[in-house]
Parts: C-alpha cells; structure tokens; sequence
C-alpha cells in the first residue's frame, strides 16, 4: 500500500543559514566619524592651487592617453565633473542656511539657477563672482557666463594641434551636474575659448582681447522641457 | 504613534526606510504598526509623490510641511536641493487604521493606558503648530547627516545608503524630536 503521506523532498544542495548582518566598517581610533565633522568648516580654509593643479594635470593626461580628439577628452572632463555638482548644489544651500539663519531656497525658475551659478558657486569655488551673465539673442535657450581666467586653466598649457581644447570642461562638467541635480534638464554645458588660441591678433585690434587670453565662454543650454516650464511658471504669475 | 520614514531619489526608488515609534512622553520608540501596514506605507508614501511634483515648482523652500492624509496618515515631505524627497508618515493610532475599503465591524479595543498616555502625544493633534515645528527640526538634521552622507566620494547619488552610522544618527535625531 503506498503511503499517502510523502516524505518531504530532501533539498539536493543544504542551504546555510544566513549570516546575521556584521558591519564590515571601519572606525577610526578617536571613534569620529564624518557625520561628526563640521560641513562649514572647509568653507574658511583655503585649497592648495598647486595641489590642485597637481591632481588636474594627472586627471588630464589620463584622459589623453585613453581617447583621442579633443571633443572626446572634453567630453571626459566633463563627465568628471558632474556628480561634484550634484553635491555641490545641496552643500551650498545648506551652507547659506547656516550662513543666513533663515531657510535655504532652491532656484526654481532658470534666472534664479543662473545668479545662484554666478555668484554662490563661484565665490565658492574660486572666491569671487563669475564675470559676466548673457543670454544668448538667437535661441532662447541658451545662456552664457563669461570667466576671465578660469583658475583651473593657470596651469594647462595647450599644444598648437590641440588648441580647440579647452580643460575648463571640468568645470563645465560641474555646472551641469549642478543644474540637472536642481531638476532643469540640461543639453549640455560647454567652454569655449572666448578668443581663438595661438593666433596673434592683427594691428589695431583691441586692447581688451589681449588683455584676458584665457577668456572662457561656458555655453549653458537649457532642455525644451526646462524652457516651457518656466514659461509655464511665469504665465501662472509664479514670479 | 508610530511613524515611517522614507529617502526617495530622484527616479523614485526608496534609499532609505525607517520605522520608528516615539519616545515622548514615556512612549518605548518601537513602531506599533499593523501587519497590512508594512506594505501600505510604501504605497501611500509613494503615492503622495504625485503631490510633491506639483508643489515643487510653486513653493522655492526646502520644508513642504503637511502635504497629504489618506485614512487618518499624515505625510510631510522636505525636499532637498538636489530633488531628494524626505517623507514622513505619522498615524497617531496605528491599531485603529484599517487600510480596507470597508469600516471594520467591530473597532479594535484599545488598552487604557495607551489611550490616556496618546493624548499628551504630538501626534494627537497631527496639523498642529507646535508638530510641524518638530518634524522640520528633525527634517533639518537629517538633512546635515543627508549631506555629509553624500559627500562621500564613492557615493553616486540615487544609491542605497547603508551606512549604519547614517541610520543610527536618524534613530537619534528621531528620539530627540519626535
């Protein structure tokens, strides 16, 4: 007579128990942690350049050696850049939160976005504002701050061949991260040399041209998207 | 009164989930959630997702206060510059929530002790002043360990956060407001 009631089916491999959850981190002996560290206190002490420099040349030359024309590389330095942005843009906030002692604003609306790049993260950065703001008279999407003299570009020297390039693409990199974190979604962020490298400029040209030679252009180019919700805003009297 | 707290990113994936009862007024700081709620929560906390959108663009400030009720929860958002949602659920009565269409037939019986120490509760009065004061005190400080959290340099933003020390410093930051 067959048993009605069947063994239970013996699993062809055991499974081990699951380990209980032990935490593999590390404490340092003073028992600090980062969440103990003060996040305003690097605001006041100065970042080496040349120790900067230093990590931006070994970053650059890595770049170089793995791709090969200029658009790559910038593309590269670009891509080094974005997610410093995107932390960057909850840092400062909560930077001017403390700072102020009065609640911290997102930029909702792209002029907001553009005087937060401007000033705040400039000042942060290279301890003073950007040069100039302009929008672009031929698409309404496109912006462009002005920096004389990208602090990053002070030790970067170009060869003639590679003149197009541009290594405040790191920086570019940056300000993209920084607004696609703020929720505007962006085409992409540029820098461009104001003025054409390695070509001297005629007679009578303009005494302002060679006054700035590393002028850069960072082009800012806002998503469709990002454009009709801010015209949707302000037709909605958002302000 | 218990409450659940959840970090949602940018593409509306959870980072960060914490259920916690409060520790005011004598209460022991364990959740008294239901069973049906563990599920639940997510889901009305996912929901009010909808709400946070459309607020987003009108109010430029950080803290978004109460924004949704469904069935005696109450859920206040903070938003962080970089669009990272902090949710908050609070049910001053989780044993009498019923999460069904239907009314129960019969209400759960409640123990007296509980009932008489809720009423000191903040969550007695969930739209108060005086409770909105407290949860954005508690938003504000989780939003420091927030930050120092993704200043990490291997941290790519929209992971999960697994850091135990992240966990334990919103379990104290959850004991000392709410």
């Amino acid at each position: 007579m067959p048993s009605t009631t069947q063994p239970p089916l013996a699993d062809p491999v055991p499974i081990p128990p699951p380990k209980p959850f032990v935490s593999r981190l590390r404490h340092p002996s003073s028992r600090k942690t980062i969440y103990d560290r003060n996040l305003s206190r690097t605001q006041t002490t100065p970042t080496s350049l040349p120790a900067f420099a230093y990590l931006f040349n070994t970053l650059i030359t890595h770049h170089h050696s793995q791709s090969g024309s200029v658009s790559e590389i910038e593309t590269r330095l670009n891509r080094a850049g974005y997610p410093i942005g995107i932390k960057l843009l909850d840092l400062l906030l909560y930077r001017q939160q403390t700072a102020t002692q009065r609640p911290a604003q997102r930029p909702t609306r792209i002029l907001e976005l553009l005087q937060f790049v401007h000033t705040t993260l400039w000042r942060a950065l290279f301890n003073r504002t950007a040069d100039a703001l302009e929008q672009s008279t031929s698409k309404k999407n496109e912006y462009m701050i002005v920096d004389n003299e990208p602090v990053v570009n002070t030790y970067i020297s170009i060869p003639r061949e590679m003149s197009q390039l541009n290594c405040a693409a790191f920086i570019a990199g940056v300000i993209e991260g920084l607004c696609d974190a703020a929720g505007f979604a962006m085409e992409g962020v540029t820098a461009h040399w104001a003025h054409e490298q390695g070509v001297k400029a005629e007679e009578g040209a303009v005494v302002n041209e060679e006054m700035w030679p590393g002028k850069t252009i960072f082009l800012l180019r806002f998503g469709e998207g990002s454009v009709q919700r801010d015209d949707a805003i302000k037709a909605g009297g958002g302000g | 009164m218990s409450y659940y707290f959840s970090i949602i990113g940018t593409r509306d994936n959870p980072l960060f989930e914490h259920e916690f009862g409060t520790s005011k007024s004598g209460g022991d700081g364990v959740s008294r959630f239901r069973e049906e709620a563990r599920h639940m929560n997510q889901f009305i906390v996912h929901s009010s997702l909808d709400v946070v959108e459309e607020l987003q663009w009108t109010n430029s400030g950080l803290y978004l206060k109460n924004i949704d009720r469904f069935q005696n929860n109450h859920i206040h958002c903070f938003l962080t510059g970089g669009n990272i949602k902090f949710l908050l659920l609070m049910n001053p009565d989780p044993t009498s929530t019923t999460y069904s269409a239907y009314p129960p037939t019969t209400p759960p019986r409640q123990h007296p002790s509980i009932t008489s120490r809720q009423n000191t509760l903040l969550a007695n009065n969930p739209s108060s002043a005086q409770t909105e004061e407290a949860v954005r005190q508690f938003m504000n400080e989780v939003y420091e360990n927030w930050i120092k959290a993704i200043m990490n340099p291997f941290y790519i933003v929209n992971q999960p956060v697994t850091s135990p020390m992240f966990r334990a410093r919103v379990a104290a930051a959850a004991r000392k407001y709410l």
